[in-house]
């Protein structure tokens, strides 16, 4: 069970959220610029990382604001939360 | 609604047992009006909206609440609040509302039925709570003044803090399940329902 | 054998007033209260327990805690019983039952130890070598052979009766462990005002100073005990759980704690909860875990009579146990001397005490020497001997380069106390991912560096003394309290005075006289019966890594984990391979410290509580009115309301018949509904949906397809338009969640700049769905200010007024092609609404339906529902429905359209069927070949995925995804059915009734 801290709701537990997987995945302002294989990647591929991963978390039983998390998946440790459209404290999201 | 209305609250069907040695006394504040509110914390004209019809400030503290009289304003993100006042009050309200924040990214939206408040006393009421709600629930932690959304079980409520026990917002369709899963979970405290 | 005649007259924690009966393999003793299981039967002089799992060796108790491998019971029978329960931790209670494991037909004579003379037969890995071939044998005869010789104790099969309670619990500090430590932590954290949770699995807390002989401050140390209980008692924020296992170190700071509230009660006594689960968040954890005694590893070291020193001193001193009446103590290190001490102290000879170490020169041994105790140094035990009890030792020289040599020598005994030297119990501080770090001084592993808010103290981090117990604890209780901001200071240690001590010495094995392959099986892990010669076996095959050999030995795999036997196991490991012990490594701590019931970890999460049942408004008539009810989602909604007299098939076809040609209605207040707001909301729907909304009237509604950006159908459902910038959307039933989530994902992530607010209302409202031929009629006399001529309340419009003279909102809609409408009001008023409804239409027979019907009328008409006609793999083209896609503009999922594989013409395809018999239902889900006698694997063509009698058709009809399907029209396929039987059915349209829409028309 991760303690989460939501940017306004502060620390909660695991089970008032959800993970929506990767972040900054972001729309492409015109899909049709785009082939075939580059919005495949928009819609399908992920990083999968190993290690600090940006991830979106949604405080479904609380305010029910989305955030990102970095988090580390091979440790759980939790290095930051932000807000949408915010980079990471010390780092680039 | 007119008076010949015959209305049932989420918990209609429940009977009334009170028992004096219990541990968790449950009480229901039906028929409540109930207003979701939301709106931008930035922009001044919001606050002095509500000000103006409620006489309440807006709670801009996360997981804070703001009261007089019968009405409370709760926090629920960061551009979202409950109003809760007394029964009949939704649509007066509600056309107040909309009136003083026309022209504001704002919006108004009754739902006085798709939820009720429940009350919780005794000396056991934390404990009970505590069973299915991950909330640090300690007067330390969660005082009077603050509120919180979070579970009891699967079930989404609104908690906040009184004097002497808690007061919950249960969304109807749950609200079986919630009472269910409080008498089960008061059993060893003894459960006492009240009007 | 005269009642607890192997008690001592005095001493011990046991209430000797209380005395408690019970059986053991049928027999019935007596015990007192405070007594164990284990300590009962060793009071009256049973140490044959148990019978080992492979080879059917007598056992008995080895050790007086959680550590036991051998004790284990079947305690109780029928609904209550519990399989492998410790003896060690069994409170005893009045008329418990229990039986050995693992014994057939008695623990006296075992017909399986014959396997014992076989051992060689079935050594290391014989599951995986032994029964490979043939595969049909596993389940005829392997299974069943091994099962009976294998199995540990037996679960029960009736329904748990007890009840299991689980709680959510937060603190600053926890302390787990109720010993010197421990204590002392708690004190000094307690002594804060912080919030302190003390957790010891025993019912007695207080550790191994329950048993010891020491004092501190001048007073025996179970006073001190005392003392410490009582100023914990008065503290209100400390709460102290006894009979409480924390059982997992879990991520954040997450600890599980089994507090076991009756199982220490008579069974007729028991009430309420058996369990509770406490699911703890602290701030600060102190381990004070405590450590471990290390067996000996020796020939026949399993016999029934050899017991680790500690737990010797434990039965002695703290149960008040004469465990025999010659005993030899075997240690290489100094504490078992204490043993020694405990044991001639109460009257029992001690033969000798034998010591690998020359010439030992610490305070214990100078003190049994004093005692007159003989000591036998530079010396091992090599074997023992005996049948069910051990009845001497054979003690060999052991030289400077650690072989065994010089003449053997024969000592009679009872009881051998063996120590092997103490491993820190570092579990939970390995569960939170902390690295065990080896300590060549201490030849055991200590807690690593801390990865979580937690600190080890005591014996657990390696102090073994009580002095550094007390002090370690103190001072970690206070700091753990200040880094959870609280203000105090480290007291003051009290007074003790521990023996000096000099250092141990390393013995893994004890080296066997015998040639290889012969002598005595020495074991490592007891309950698992793997001694040395299978770890050995396991490294000449090839076996390196520690966890590989843990898996083909089984070492550590039994209900007890290894807690005895894992560092032995290792040691031989790293021997066998030529290397150093921190190289082999330990294998990994997990969850659970010892096992958990499964009702502790089910709580109240079962049963009508297991998952909400959501329930609307209308759910009291429902229920009054006969209705068989369908899980849909979390939600009961009516399936269909029999008659009497009625089965399903007549009540649906009842209840089709009325909404065709008379008047019907559902209850569809389950619908998923968002208020959407803003003045950028019409904009908003055009990206979330795939038709345009800019241009809907104001009171006007439309259907709307939602799609995933891989352009398949995620949802769908009917939008009103209430003002220029106010909107309500219905989505499906079981979706609401999810579409509101999706929702507002896009707007807080993506598009934070439009200017839209959402508000579920799905509670809120109450929705009659009123439908036939004759719903207008009715509806005008629920709702009088309503105007409901075609001309004045045209098809997709929505009217607001009153209906029984509360505030409606009613749209003209249709789900089943009849002319229908929907009336929503204040879920608060529904029931008035509803009986007012069933009055207005009573002279129509007006009839209520459920979902079946729904369904039924629905797939006459084609309509898909989203789940069931669609599963994440069908794009809107694909169900026919690409009217509902706007020619131009953005709107999610647009742009995969033509990606190649959803470009496609030939992708499965929304199409009827007709069945060649048209009595014949297809099952839903049916494959569809297009020859059923075609050699398997038969190419599918497509799925059956929807499937009714329809009433109005006369006849049954479907809706199935089929390969390249538009084109396929007329075309017969075939369903082969799990029965044999094969359905035929041609392809057709998927409307059925009404195709130019007339009936709504009206």
């Amino acid at each position: 069970m991760l303690l989460i801290t939501c940017p306004w709701c502060g620390p909660r537990a695991e089970s008032e959220f959800s993970c929506g997987g990767e972040a900054h995945i972001v729309r492409p302002k015109d899909p049709d610029a785009l082939s075939d294989a580059e919005w495949a990647d928009y819609v399908f591929y992920r990083t999968n990382t190993k290690g600090d991963h940006a991830e979106q978390w949604v405080h479904t039983y609380g305010c029910r604001r989305w955030f990102n998390v970095i988090r580390n998946t091979v440790t759980y440790e939790i290095k930051a939360v932000y807000k949408p459209g915010e980079t990471p404290a010390g780092g680039e999201a | 609604m007119s008076e010949a209305v015959r209305l049932q609250s989420p918990l209609v069907g429940f009977q009334l047992d009170a028992r004096a040695d219990a541990g968790v006394i449950l009480r229901e504040r039906a028929f409540c009006s109930h207003l979701n509110l939301r709106g931008e914390q930035s922009d001044p004209a919001f606050a002095a909206a509500i000000k103006q019809v409620l006489g309440l400030e807006v709670p801009f503290t996360p997981n804070t609440t703001t009261s007089a009289g019968d009405q409370t304003l709760y926090w629920l993100g960061p551009d979202e609040w409950l109003l809760v006042a007394a029964p009949e009050q939704a649509a007066t309200l509600e056309a107040a509302l909309r009136k003083a924040l026309a022209g504001q990214f704002a919006s108004v939206v009754d739902i006085s039925g798709g939820q009720t408040v429940v009350e919780l006393r005794g000396g056991n009421a934390r404990d009970v709570l505590a069973k299915g709600c991950p909330l640090d629930l300690h007067p330390r932690a969660f005082g009077v003044g603050q509120c919180a959304q979070s579970h009891l079980a699967k079930c989404p409520l609104l908690l906040r803090p009184l004097a002497d026990g808690f007061e919950v917002v249960v969304r109807r369709s749950f609200s079986d399940y919630f009472f269910s899963w409080i008498e089960d979970a008061a059993q060893e405290y003894g459960f006492s329902v009240v009007s | 054998m005269s009642a607890q005649a192997k008690r001592l007259d005095r001493g011990g924690r046991i209430d000797r007033a209380t005395p408690v009966n019970f059986t053991f393999n049928g027999k019935t003793y007596q015990g007192c209260a405070g007594d164990t299981v284990a300590s009962a039967l060793l009071a009256n002089g049973v140490h044959l327990l148990a019978r080992s799992w492979k080879y059917h060796r007598p056992r008995g108790v080895i050790a007086a805690g959680a550590e036991e491998p051998n004790a284990l019971l079947q305690l109780e029978t029928g609904a209550y019983a519990v399989p492998n329960a410790r003896a060690t931790q069994i409170e005893l209670y009045e008329d418990l039952k229990a039986s050995s494991v693992n014994a057939w037909p008695s623990v006296e004579f075992d017909a399986m130890a014959i396997n014992g003379w076989f051992a060689r037969m079935i050594p290391a890995g014989f599951y995986y070598k032994t029964f490979m071939w043939p595969k049909s044998f596993w389940t005829k005869h392997y299974e069943h052979y091994i099962r009976k010789a294998a199995g540990f104790g037996v679960a029960p099969v009736d329904h748990d009766p007890n009840r299991y309670e689980k709680t959510n619990a937060h603190c600053d500090v926890l302390v787990v462990g109720a010993g010197p430590a421990g204590l002392a932590a708690a004190l000094a954290a307690g002594r804060s005002g912080a919030r302190v949770i003390l957790a010891d699995e025993q019912a007695e807390m207080g550790g191994s100073l329950l048993a010891s002989t020491q004092t501190i401050d001048g007073q025996p140390a179970a006073e001190w005990v005392s003392a410490a209980l009582a100023e914990l008692a008065t503290l209100p924020e400390v709460r102290v759980l006894p009979r409480a296992t924390v059982y997992g170190y879990l991520d954040h700071n997450f600890l599980t704690i089994a507090e076991r509230l009756n199982d220490h009660l008579p069974l007729r006594a028991r009430s309420a909860n058996r369990e509770r689960l406490w699911r703890v968040r602290a701030k600060r954890v102190v381990l004070a875990t405590g450590a471990h005694e290390r067996p000996l590893v020796f020939g026949n070291n399993d016999l029934p009579g050899v017991m680790l020193a500690g737990a010797v001193s434990t039965y002695t001193n703290r149960y008040a146990v004469r465990l025999g009446d010659k005993a030899v103590v075997f240690t290489n290190n100094d504490s078992a001397y204490q043993s020694a001490l405990d044991l001639h102290a109460a009257g029992v000879n001690v033969v000798a005490v034998v010591d690998p170490r020359s010439n030992p020169q610490g305070e214990l041994p100078l003190a049994a020497r004093a005692a007159g105790i003989r000591i036998i140094d530079a010396s091992v035990v090599t074997e023992a001997r005996g049948g069910k009890r051990i009845s001497g030792v054979q003690v060999m020289g052991l030289t400077a380069n650690g072989e065994v040599g010089g003449s053997a020598q024969a000592l009679d005994c009872d009881l051998l106390a063996i120590s092997g030297g103490w491993s820190p119990v570092i579990h939970l501080s390995s569960q939170s991912c902390a690295k065990a770090i080896w300590s060549d001084e201490k030849a055991c592993f200590l807690p690593g560096k801390p990865v979580q808010a937690e600190v080890s103290v005591g014996a657990c981090a390696g102090e073994f003394t009580l002095n550094a117990a007390l002090a370690g604890g103190l001072a970690a209780g206070a700091q753990a309290a200040q880094l959870a901001d609280f203000e105090t200071g480290v007291p003051a240690t009290p007074e003790v005075r521990d023996p000096l001590e000099q250092p141990m010495l390393a013995l893994w094995r004890v080296p066997s006289p015998a040639k290889p392959g012969r002598g005595s099986k020495a074991f490592i892990d007891f309950q698992n019966d793997v001694g040395v010669s299978d770890i050995r076996l396991a490294a000449r095959e090839g076996y390196q890594s520690i966890e590989h050999t843990k898996r083909y030995t089984a070492l550590g795999f039994g209900t007890d984990q290894g807690k005895l036997g894992n560092i032995n196991g290792m040691a031989v490991l790293a021997e066998a391979l030529a290397q150093t012990l921190p190289e082999t490594g330990t294998t990994t701590f997990r969850p659970n410290y010892t096992p958990v019931t499964f009702g502790t970890i089910a709580g109240r999460d079962l049963g009508e509580l297991f998952d909400p049942i959501r329930k609307t408004a209308l759910h009291g008539w429902h229920v009054e009115h006969g209705a068989k009810f369908e899980d849909v989602g979390q939600w009961k909604r009516p399936w269909y309301y029999p008659r009497p007299g009625e089965d399903m098939h007549a009540a649906v076809n009842r209840e089709c018949l009325a909404a065709r040609n008379g008047v019907a209605l559902m209850d569809a207040s389950t619908l998923g509904k968002v208020d959407i707001q803003g003045e950028d909301a019409a904009e908003f729907l055009n990206l979330i949906y795939t038709n345009a909304w800019k241009k809907l009237g104001i009171g006007m509604a439309r259907y709307g397809l939602m799609l995933k950006e891989d352009g398949m159908i995620f949802d769908d459902g009917v939008t009103v338009r209430l003002a220029e910038n106010h909107f309500v959307m219905t989505t499906t039933t079981g979706g609401a969640a999810r579409v509101m989530t999706w929702l507002e994902r896009w707007l807080q992530t993506e598009w934070p700049h439009m200017k839209v607010r959402l508000t579920s209302v799905t509670d809120h409202w109450a929705t009659i769905a009123v439908v036939g031929p004759k719903s207008r009629e009715v509806v005008s006399r629920v709702c009088p200010d309503i105007d409901f001529s075609k001309e004045a309340f045209p098809f997709m419009a929505l009217r607001e007024g009153t209906a029984a003279g509360v505030a409606a909102r009613v749209v003209r809609i249709s789900f089943s092609g009849e002319l229908s409408y929907e009336i929503n009001v204040n879920a608060n008023a529904a029931r008035q609404v509803w009986d007012a409804v069933m009055a207005a239409g009573a002279e129509f027979d007006i009839t209520p339906y459920g979902t079946e019907t729904m369904h039924v009328l629905r797939a006459e008409k084609g309509f898909i529902i989203v789940g069931q006609d669609t599963d994440g793999s069908v794009t809107p083209q694909d169900c026919g429905m690409g009217w509902a896609i706007k020619k131009t503009g953005d709107f999610i999922g647009r742009r995969s359209f033509s990606r190649p594989d959803t470009a496609r013409s030939d992708r499965k395809q929304l199409v009827g069927l007709l069945t060649s018999d048209p009595n014949v239902v297809l099952p839903e889900g049916a494959q569809l070949v297009k020859n059923p006698n075609a050699p398997i694997p038969n190419p599918m063509e497509g799925h059956v995925s929807s499937s009714y009698w329809s009433a109005n058709c006369g006849r049954s009809i479907a809706m199935a995804l089929v390969k390249d399907g538009f084109k396929r029209m007329g075309e017969t396929l075939h369903a082969p059915l799990g029965d044999g039987r094969v359905v035929s059915a041609t392809i057709c349209k998927p409307v059925f009734i009404d195709p130019e829409g007339a009936h709504q028309n009206v």
